[in-house]
């Protein structure tokens, strides 16, 4: 399998604390991988560096090297904000823009970068929209305020936004850690359908969700990767004793 | 027992009577002053207020036509300096805040905005009006443009603070350049309470004399010129109302009648504005 | 191993330890009774150990109550994961083996009614092999012994062997003299259940393997490593 997505000996540091210890990854093309770990083990650390989200702290330090298509985006030649349009992410809670209505926040990665041609807007919309299988339920109200939405459509609006730029990669940031249970089987399902056309890596809190969504799983603890393979085997049968003790429950 | 209950009963009542009476004594000063200008002013409010200039000692009538017209100019021209510099410059101070130069601009603002405004005016009369030789309503504008920015200034920074950080992100996330997100997002969702900042702004500066008193100067005719020195509805009644003239008094009154509705109307829109927040 | 940070979950893992070894040990005794039933000629004991199957019906179906419980509640995984879903298939094949011990007892009901064939002496070594291996496979369960449990594997073939062996003699009888073919029957459905006992106590040991390694080594030929 290629990998679209490789991380190689990367190192995160904040001021001079180390969060995030000589981790290298391989995430396959078209497969959902999911990072798991107790809280502060740097699994939302990894996946910010994953964008360069980490570019806005600055006391955050990256080292070592994250491959795009086998290309460095921290190479000194390339723009973060190239590597985000490649990269889309969705938050933790559904962050809709406010002043903006549904429509505008679907077209809004156009429509802020100020490239959008008239005619192709509603055809991204809806499109969008009908990916995230939110079409039908927004269609007649597109020009209202999408804070009106509730939580899990929010969140599925903003899976909208983002796979309206058309990225190769969607990083998920527990995603679903704000939503009632349907609303979570809702967007499982459409990570699921996601993976067709992207790559896709999910930080999640709920270790059944990262065995029902993921192909691959990786478990981070303190910062260093302890273990990363198949999600069946991982939950069956983990090589780690650390594994093994954090998803049955004794620790964490 | 009873008497415990009774004295609590007795300090209850002592503390509502003593706490009403403090509102009462916050709002009757504006009571008071509405119901006496509003006494004062509506008899002598007529349509010529707003349409005739003042006329000479010893005729009667007049307006303060040419009053309006300064004050809206000076205030628009003032807000044209005040708020490009204000806004952006809180959009720095929020995207680039925590640097040395950052809190420095803070702490020059909160300056600013404590100092006395006669003082701002004087040093408008010295960069503008000395070296232009003559009182202008560009002077005045400047004066009051230096008053409006550092309240601009802090009010929309806190209003920008207030933008999570979230909305931020997800517009990075989409490939949105960093200028373009401050611009386009944070901006944009901080809209209703920077216009509320902005209308309390104008409705301070609307009412400000001292900084004009060097400036623009006050005029009894019309003038377009910005180089001139220009009329301005509270030089106006400043003018009148230390004049010896009993018609004079009467148009001053009517000034400020016009001046408090429009402070008003300037302040429930702010408030119209503020509540509209997410 | 730790315990988890729920405490109830260890005390329900705990629970369906021991009402598992309950059933192996029920099991056991069933196969030495209905043996001795059948060798002593103890209708009254076969009588009694046919009763005895209920008790074992009942402990299966209330450990896959607590499995099921236990699968809703914790959401287990990996070893607890296996522990559980590995309990619900083995008390499956000690019911079975309550199942076959209740045939083999109402079996030496009817042969207790008609004159003794031969003494029983294969018969009653293959039901001590079959019930060692049941036991064994137990043990290797609760102490997540892969090693003890391809033991167990390994001896299904010599209880397979007695089995051939019973079953010519039973024919050179029935050759002999057709009067024998009604008592060579029943003796010979005995044989037969005693070996699916003993296949059972290898299901259950390969399950045993699979808990302990995370590793299906069913249908591939045992070997160990």
């Amino acid at each position: 399998m290629n990998s679209k997505l490789k991380l190689d000996q990367l190192n995160i540091h904040f001021g001079a604390a180390q969060a995030v210890k000589n981790v290298s990854l391989d995430f396959p093309a078209n497969t959902v991988t999911a990072i798991i770990g107790p809280s502060g083990c740097g699994k939302s650390t990894v996946l910010r560096s994953i964008n360069r989200m980490h570019d806005l702290t600055p006391s955050a330090r990256v080292t070592g090297r994250v491959l795009l298509d086998d290309a460095d985006i921290y190479d000194r030649k390339v723009d973060p904000v190239a590597v985000r349009r490649r990269i889309g992410m969705v938050f933790q809670k559904a962050n809709p823009f406010p002043a903006m209505t549904i429509y505008d926040n679907v077209i809004s990665g156009y429509k802020l970068n100020g490239r959008v041609k008239k005619a192709e807007m509603d055809e991204i919309v809806e499109s969008s929209l009908k990916r995230v299988a939110l079409w039908d339920e927004v269609k007649d109200r597109l020009k209202t305020s999408a804070m009106a939405l509730s939580g899990g459509q929010q969140q599925r609006l903003c899976i909208a936004r983002t796979v309206a730029v058309q990225p190769e990669v969607i990083l998920m940031d527990e995603p679903c850690s704000a939503l009632d249970p349907i609303a979570t089987l809702k967007i499982e399902e459409l990570i699921d359908e996601l993976k067709e056309q992207y790559t896709v890596v999910i930080v999640t809190h709920n270790m059944q969700q990262a065995a029902r969504v993921s192909d691959f799983t990786a478990f981070l603890y303190l910062g260093e990767l302890i273990e990363f393979d198949v999600t069946k085997k991982i939950f069956t049968n983990p090589a780690k004793s650390q594994t093994e003790d954090y998803i049955t429950g004794r620790f964490g | 027992m009873i008497t415990y209950a009774l004295r609590r009963r007795l300090t209850n009542h002592l503390m509502t009577i003593l706490m009403v009476g403090a509102a009462l004594a916050v709002m009757a000063p504006l009571g008071i002053i509405f119901v006496h200008i509003l006494k004062m002013g509506a008899s002598s409010l007529s349509m010529d207020f707003f349409t005739q200039i003042p006329k000479p000692t010893g005729e009667s009538g007049g307006g303060m036509a040419n009053g309006l017209a300064g004050s809206a100019l000076m205030i628009g021209l003032a807000s044209c300096f005040g708020l490009p510099i204000g806004i952006l410059g809180a959009v720095y101070l929020t995207e680039f805040g925590g640097t040395r130069f950052a809190t420095a601009i803070r702490f020059s603002a909160d300056v600013l905005a404590g100092i006395p405004s006669i003082i701002t005016g004087m040093v408008a009369y010295t960069l503008l009006v000395v070296p232009m030789k003559g009182f202008s309503a560009l002077a005045g504008a400047v004066a009051l443009a230096l008053i409006m920015i550092p309240i601009v200034l802090r009010t929309t920074e806190e209003q920008l603070k207030m933008v999570p950080g979230t909305l931020r992100e997800a517009s990075l996330a989409l490939g949105v350049p960093f200028w373009r997100t401050s611009l386009k997002v944070t901006l944009v969702s901080a809209r209703s309470g920077i216009i509320t900042g902005v209308l309390l702004s104008i409705a301070r500066i609307a009412g400000e004399t001292a900084p004009l008193l060097f400036t623009a100067l006050g005029n009894q005719f019309w003038s377009r010129k910005l180089t001139e020195p220009m009329a301005a509805i509270p030089l106006q009644i400043f003018n009148f109302a230390i004049s010896p003239y009993e018609d004079w008094h009467r148009l001053a009154w009517a000034g400020a009648l016009v001046l408090v509705v429009i402070m008003f109307t300037l302040n429930l829109t702010a408030r119209y504005f503020g509540r509209n927040r997410h | 191993m730790t315990e988890h940070l729920v405490t109830q979950f260890d005390t329900d893992l705990n629970e369906i330890r021991s009402k598992l070894l309950e059933m192996g040990g029920k099991v056991e005794k069933m196969i030495h009774d209905s043996m001795k039933a059948l060798v002593e000629r103890n209708t009254e004991l076969a009588e009694s150990t046919i009763e005895y199957d209920h008790e074992i019906n009942r402990l299966e179906v209330e450990i896959d109550e607590l499995c099921l419980e236990a699968l809703v509640q914790r959401q287990p995984a990996a070893r607890d994961l296996r522990f559980i879903t590995m309990a619900m298939k083995i008390d499956t094949d000690l019911e079975r083996i309550g199942d076959k011990c209740r045939n083999i007892a109402k079996r030496a009901r009817e042969l207790n009614e008609l004159p003794p064939l031969k003494p029983y002496i294969d018969l009653p070594q293959m039901a001590d092999l079959a019930a060692a291996m049941v036991n064994d496979a137990l043990t290797a369960f609760v102490r997540w012994d892969d090693q003890l449990a391809y033991t167990v594997c390994h001896r299904d073939d010599e209880v397979n062997l007695l089995n051939e062996q019973i079953q010519g003699e039973l024919l050179t009888f029935m050759i002999k003299d057709p009067g024998t073919i009604t008592r060579a029957i029943k003796i010979n459905a005995i044989a037969r259940h005693l070996e699916r006992i003993a296949d059972h106590a290898t299901n259950v040991a390969e399950m045993v393997i699979f808990m302990v390694k995370g590793k299906d080594v069913r249908h591939l030929g045992i070997d160990p490593k």
